[in-house]
């Protein structure tokens, strides 16, 4: 490699919102190429594991939800420092877990935690980053898959378009010829849940549980009557599907009640 | 002698979460001397309402990325205790091996690339690549090892997968336990020891600085206590796991943006010191060995040492988790299904060592079969009032070594404690004033 070439390395930053930062700790988990990807691209910013602060950035990751309203002044600031911006996990591309807690009144939710203290504490519904700021890329999962996150940290390096995945969890479970979890009589999501994953929960005998969103052209009330015929009520069917996707749900369902 | 010193350090980095530490002395007056939190509030407790006995735990393990086992494998105690499901042997074991898995991996995550740093005067791991390159591999190979401890056995380490109320949804095989083994004996345990001589030609760049305070964990009578027992106080002794809000006795203080806890003391230490000090004679001799050649002697009152303690905790985890591995082979793995016939529904509290120290669970189930009350409580929490006390005895002491030293000490104590602040689901997100 050219002494040029090295001068010219993508400037890499992480960032971290409202998450378990489980998708960060996810990328030191690639122990075997870390010191590879590290003479490819310098890390200017990355709080949980570094001291030191950059001006602009080439790629920034972005982990969690947007919850409240410092959250939401910081993302600006990342953004307008970006070239590319990349949501990381679940928490960034939909709101995750966290948004579990949009379901119910925020006065609620404040007050089950914190009692008679809640108004010292300010929240907002937990959002995507996308709700706030374009996101160019997303690595979707909770959590994260590491070797779909290598990929497409690789693709962008490289300066190419990472796929997406836009079919269900059954075509990859399928592949792995497990048996059907819901014929086991357990509850699956696989039907109508984003693959990228190769069923990798359905693989160790849990169910899938939607934690890479739902497929882009899904069949609402199709999903419900499959779960109903399952024997899954309604309400039953939806909860579940909102464990990592309220956003979604929310936005999308006007169905099966 | 008059002194003026202020320090504000925003956003504190090499910890998980954000914090900031804030130092106000005036005319030599100690003022102010703590660790703000600023970390988003996320409200598990509230989002478990509802939830069957299926779900609770995968949520739980999403509190935090770098505890999930921990958090996963209480969660999972606790609702066995409400509805009254009882576990194999089998399942026991490979549980603690999964705790051990993922407190060495944590704990090398910790000592070696977020404190070690420190130690030889550089921001991050990244320089060390160059400068000690086989410490880091030494490091890496030790975390990929844990890891693939927690994949072979709960499916994925973050995260885990198989591991569910009763039981195992997916069992591993022999040989993967068998390869296991054969890594830590072969690769380990000297990869181990080589990071305990690097460590120990490193002691005197740890700050000498003490300060006895009251040490709590869990304590069991048959083992070094991780995977489950009473709670312990240094100061007054055992109490089983039930009185545990009469030993964290939870509060917000009006200068801090988070829960604090407090015993028999105005505060306490969780986490690999405190399990140390009180379970030192239940370490393997191998760990007890790692120990003295680190200059660890319990009870050891510097909180400094607790990065120490986290790596002679390593030696433990990888020396018991292969007389583990050999008691499963002995048992030959049974092909069991997890237990879930529900005997009962009500409450379920339980507690589990996590790398950061003592985790308490405590589930509501209605008879719907649905949580109805939730209530979570995290080692960093419990720490928060015990850093801010070492910072107001640890300040005046090192006064006149000027603003620069003294704001690294202080960032190396926050650091030593290795805390997990978005762990602390009971935190709060404030704005302060300096």
């Amino acid at each position: 490699m050219s002494a040029t070439q090295v001068k010219s390395k993508p400037k890499v930053a992480f960032f971290d919102f409202t998450s378990c930062e489980g998708c960060q700790l996810n990328k030191l988990n690639f122990e075997n190429d870390l010191l590879d990807i590290l003479e490819q691209v310098d890390i200017v910013e990355f709080r949980e594991a570094m001291d030191g602060k950059a001006d602009s950035y080439d790629i920034a990751f972005v982990e969690g939800s947007i919850s409240t309203p410092t959250c939401i002044e910081r993302i600006h600031k990342i953004r307008r420092k970006a070239k590319i911006l990349v949501a990381l996990g679940q928490c960034a591309v939909s709101g995750g877990v966290n948004a579990i807690k949009n379901n119910f009144s925020s006065e609620w939710v404040q007050e089950t935690v914190y009692g008679q203290d809640k108004y010292l504490f300010p929240s907002i519904p937990a959002q995507p980053i996308s709700a706030v700021v374009k996101v160019d890329y997303e690595v979707r999962g909770c959590p994260m898959s590491t070797p779909e996150y290598l990929h497409i940290f690789k693709s962008l390096v490289l300066g190419r378009k990472p796929e997406d995945f836009d079919y269900a969890v059954c075509v990859e479970c399928k592949l792995k010829e497990n048996e059907c979890v819901l014929d086991k009589g357990m509850f699956c999501l696989g039907p109508i849940s984003r693959a990228g994953c190769g069923a990798i929960c359905p693989s160790n005998g849990q169910y899938c549980t939607g934690c890479r969103g739902m497929v882009s052209n899904v069949n609402k009330n199709g999903a419900v009557e499959m779960l109903k015929k399952h024997g899954f009520s309604t309400e039953e069917a939806i909860k579940r599907m909102k464990m990592f996707n309220t956003n979604e749900v929310e936005k999308q369902i006007s169905w099966g009640r | 002698m008059s002194t003026d010193l202020q320090i504000n350090v925003h956003h504190l980095t090499r910890v998980e979460g954000h914090g900031n530490i804030v130092v106000d002395m005036k005319n030599g007056v100690l003022h102010k001397a703590q660790l703000d939190i600023v970390e988003p509030p996320r409200f598990f407790e509230a989002m478990l309402k509802g939830r069957n006995f299926h779900e609770v735990a995968i949520i739980t393990s999403r509190i935090c990325g770098i505890c999930s086992l921990g958090h996963q494998l209480t969660s999972l105690k606790a609702t066995e205790v409400a509805l009254g499901l009882t576990i194999s042997e089998q399942t026991e074991i490979l549980r603690k091996i999964l705790v051990h898995g993922a407190t060495f991996q944590s704990n090398v995550l910790h000592a070696l690339f977020l404190a070690t740093p420190d130690f030889l005067n550089v921001g991050s791991v990244f320089p060390l690549i160059n400068t000690h390159k086989d410490v880091v591999l030494a490091a890496l190979r030790l975390k990929r090892l844990a890891n693939d401890i927690g994949d072979a056995i709960s499916g994925r380490a973050v995260h885990p997968i198989s591991c569910v109320p009763g039981g195992f949804t997916k069992l591993p095989a022999e040989k993967e336990l068998l390869h296991i083994k054969d890594m830590l004996l072969k690769e380990a345990i000297p990869d181990a020891n080589f990071v305990i001589d690097v460590l120990a030609s490193l002691a005197d760049k740890i700050p000498q600085f003490e300060r006895e305070t009251e040490y709590i964990s869990v304590y069991s009578d048959k083992e070094y206590g991780l995977y489950d027992g009473d709670i312990c106080s240094s100061d007054t002794g055992l109490y089983p796991v039930e009185k545990y809000l009469e030993v964290t006795n939870e509060f917000v203080t009006p200068h801090s943006s988070s829960k604090h806890a407090k015993f028999n003391r105005s505060s306490y230490l969780v986490g690999a010191l405190a399990r140390i000090n009180n379970s030192h004679a239940l370490l393997k001799p191998q760990a007890k060995e790692a120990a003295a050649k680190l200059g660890l002697r319990v009870p050891c009152y510097n909180p400094y040492m607790n990065t120490v303690a986290q790596v002679v905790e390593v030696v433990h985890c990888v020396v018991d988790t292969i007389e583990l591995i050999d008691k499963l082979l002995d048992m030959g793995i049974k092909q069991e299904k997890p237990n879930q016939e529900v005997t009962r529904y009500g409450r379920g509290i339980a507690t589990t060592e996590v790398p950061r120290g003592i985790l308490f669970h405590d589930y509501t189930y209605n008879r719907q079969g649905m949580i109805e009350a939730a209530n979570c409580i995290i080692p960093t929490g419990q720490n928060l009032a015990n850093i801010d006390d070492d910072m107001k005895k640890l300040v005046p002491e090192i006064i006149q070594e000027g603003k620069e030293k003294i704001t690294h000490k202080l960032e190396m104590l926050v650091r030593a404690y290795d805390p997990c602040i978005s762990c602390s689901v009971h935190m709060l997100d404030v704005e302060f004033l300096e």
